[in-house]
């Protein structure tokens, strides 16, 4: 982080504390209110400030409610716990790294034969612009009862994988993350592919240099840096396809089931401090992925 | 050697000549240039030599070869106007990257890229990024690469058009060294005059619309070639010479 740039960052998040507390104190006064007024209970404003903060199940619980659970339910009970988010975590995080790798490959795959064959371009674009068209809540649940039901079922792919009922629901949440994930990898690296001037490429002809030598030689390294800007979009993707495909099906284990069961039972806070695991596992992987980026960009003998 | 050869590209306004009956021979050891003003087809000629573009008429051949065959066999090196080295590969690996294509073994590559880096004098730039390198040194890493597999025929498109005057003095008196060292045919473009005459044994003036030889100069200067040589009498007439074929194309009608 460069010099100067931690007060304005604290500035903004000491505003978005304030705001978040002065809305809890807007959600949820009513409800205490008419605890009050049941109870007969005398208050001062100051009470009722805090009591706002406070509540078991808040409309909008508070800054430190979802820390504390948050806390808790991190470092406090065992990982292998089902009341860990640790736990729920690793659930959605394993399904959404499959499903990122498969997507960067079937993007790559797919860059390479648009680029390559001017049939594939006109037959496939079309249709991967068409796929993303489609709210992917709408089509999470089709995808994840439909590859849970294939996986295990008694059939011919069912039949010959013999997967577990946990495997089977790991993947058919990778397959929504895949269907998020591939998207940009494609957009990027047919741009990425396309990137050589005229000039290198004549200089290759000049070599006579085959297909396959001109895409190892020049089109993938000069589509690398175009690759790991898509792979930032694309892993992103791939969380909320895990968590998404955790929604429909009832799941019992990842954030997303964690999400689903926080709003059947009312536990507000829940909600609040699996959405923060989500954000705080989204940016993680983001950095993992800039990680990655640099360290190709200095082999690659980039200006530091 | 070029015969009748002719070429046009078709454009939304009709035909372009970009280059009309154009016959030339060229004889092997020799130094040829290429000169006159942008439009004259003089970079097209060279693009046609290296079958990186097609004649719509006429005839070519390279050592008995058409260009297609020529560049199939790797028969000459092409240096273009910008160094165009990868920025993710060291100087030595750009100067490798024929030689990867080619499939020399890899003895074989660092003999000659050894070779070809002195040759050039950036020994001692071997593990440098081309971001690391001033312009003219970008420049000579790449006549390195088009020496590297060691091609008769060395094409040059204004290779040191974007260079500063100091830079380019200095490139063109090691260009002719290194000519008289490897005994390269080297065919050269260029819209410099006094460049072209140094370098030179033979001035092929060209002039545009279409695009056209107007007039082929021998060059009388001695091989040995000091860059004080441009201050001579004989210089200053063939640089006239050239002059005069280009006024004689109307090529200083803007």
């Amino acid at each position: 982080m460069g010099k100067g740039s931690a007060v304005p960052i604290i500035v903004v998040l000491l505003a978005l504390l304030v705001i978040w507390y002065l809305g809890a104190i807007l959600l949820n006064a009513p409800v205490q209110l008419d605890t009050y007024a049941r109870d007969h209970i005398a208050f001062t404003p100051w009470q009722l400030v805090l009591d706002t903060w406070n509540e078991s199940r808040p409309q909008l619980p508070s800054p430190h409610q979802v820390l504390i659970d948050f806390w808790k339910s991190t470092f406090e009970v065992a990982p292998s716990s089902k009341r860990s988010l640790l736990y729920h975590a690793w659930v959605t995080l394993s399904a959404t790294l499959l499903g990122f790798a498969t997507g960067t490959v079937l993007g790559i795959v797919l860059a390479v034969l648009i680029v390559h064959n001017d049939a594939s371009n006109r037959s496939l674009m079309p249709w991967i612009i068409a796929s993303q068209t489609i709210p992917i809540v709408a089509l999470a649940p089709v995808f994840v009862v439909v590859t849970y039901n294939v996986l295990t079922g008694d059939n011919l792919i069912g039949n010959s994988f013999h997967l577990t009922g946990d495997s089977a629901r790991l993947v058919s949440k990778a397959l929504v993350s895949t269907y998020l994930s591939f998207f940009p990898v494609v957009v990027g690296m047919v741009k990425g592919f396309r990137s050589p001037e005229a000039l290198q490429l004549d200089l290759l002809r000049t070599y006579n240099a085959s297909r396959p030598q001109t895409f190892w030689k020049l089109r993938w390294p000069i589509a690398l840096p175009y690759l790991f800007a898509s792979m930032k979009v694309a892993v992103a993707a791939s969380l909320v396809g895990a968590i998404v495909g955790e929604l429909p099906t009832g799941a019992v284990a990842g954030l997303g089931a964690r999400l689903l069961g926080g709003s059947y039972y009312g536990q507000t806070v829940q909600i609040w401090s699996a959405l923060l695991a989500a954000a705080i596992l989204a940016g993680l992987l983001v950095i993992a992925v800039g990680v990655m980026e640099k360290l190709v960009v200095r082999r690659m003998g980039a200006r530091p | 050697m070029a015969r009748a050869l002719s070429l046009a590209f078709q454009t939304g306004d009709g035909p372009v000549n970009a280059l009309s009956d154009v016959n030339l021979q060229i004889n092997k050891g020799e130094f040829v240039s290429f000169i006159g003003p942008s439009g004259c087809g003089k970079t097209t000629l060279l693009r046609v030599i290296a079958d990186l573009e097609q004649p719509t008429a006429g005839s070519i051949e390279i050592n008995g070869m058409t260009p297609s065959e020529a560049r199939v066999k790797r028969a000459y090196g092409y240096v273009f106007q910008a160094p165009a080295l990868y920025p993710w590969r060291t100087i030595e690996k750009n100067v490798a990257l024929p030689l990867e294509i080619i499939g020399f073994s890899d003895a074989e590559k660092r003999k000659r890229i050894k070779e070809t880096l002195e040759l050039v004098n950036l020994d001692g730039f071997e593990k440098k990024y081309p971001w690391q390198l001033s312009g003219g040194m970008q420049q000579r890493a790449s006549i390195a690469r088009a020496l590297a597999f060691d091609a008769d025929l060395l094409l040059m498109d204004e290779p040191f058009g974007a260079l500063d005057e100091i830079v380019r003095d200095h490139l063109n008196s090691e260009l002719i060294k290194l000519w008289k060292r490897t005994q390269k045919t080297i065919a050269f473009v260029t819209h410099s005059i006094p460049e072209a005459v140094y370098l030179s044994t033979k001035i092929v003036v060209m002039s545009p619309r279409p695009g056209r030889v107007t007039d082929i100069i021998e060059s009388t200067l001695p091989h040995e070639r000091p860059l004080e040589i441009r201050e001579t009498p004989e210089f200053l007439a063939i640089a006239h010479r050239v002059r005069d074929g280009l006024r004689a194309g109307h090529s200083y009608e803007v």
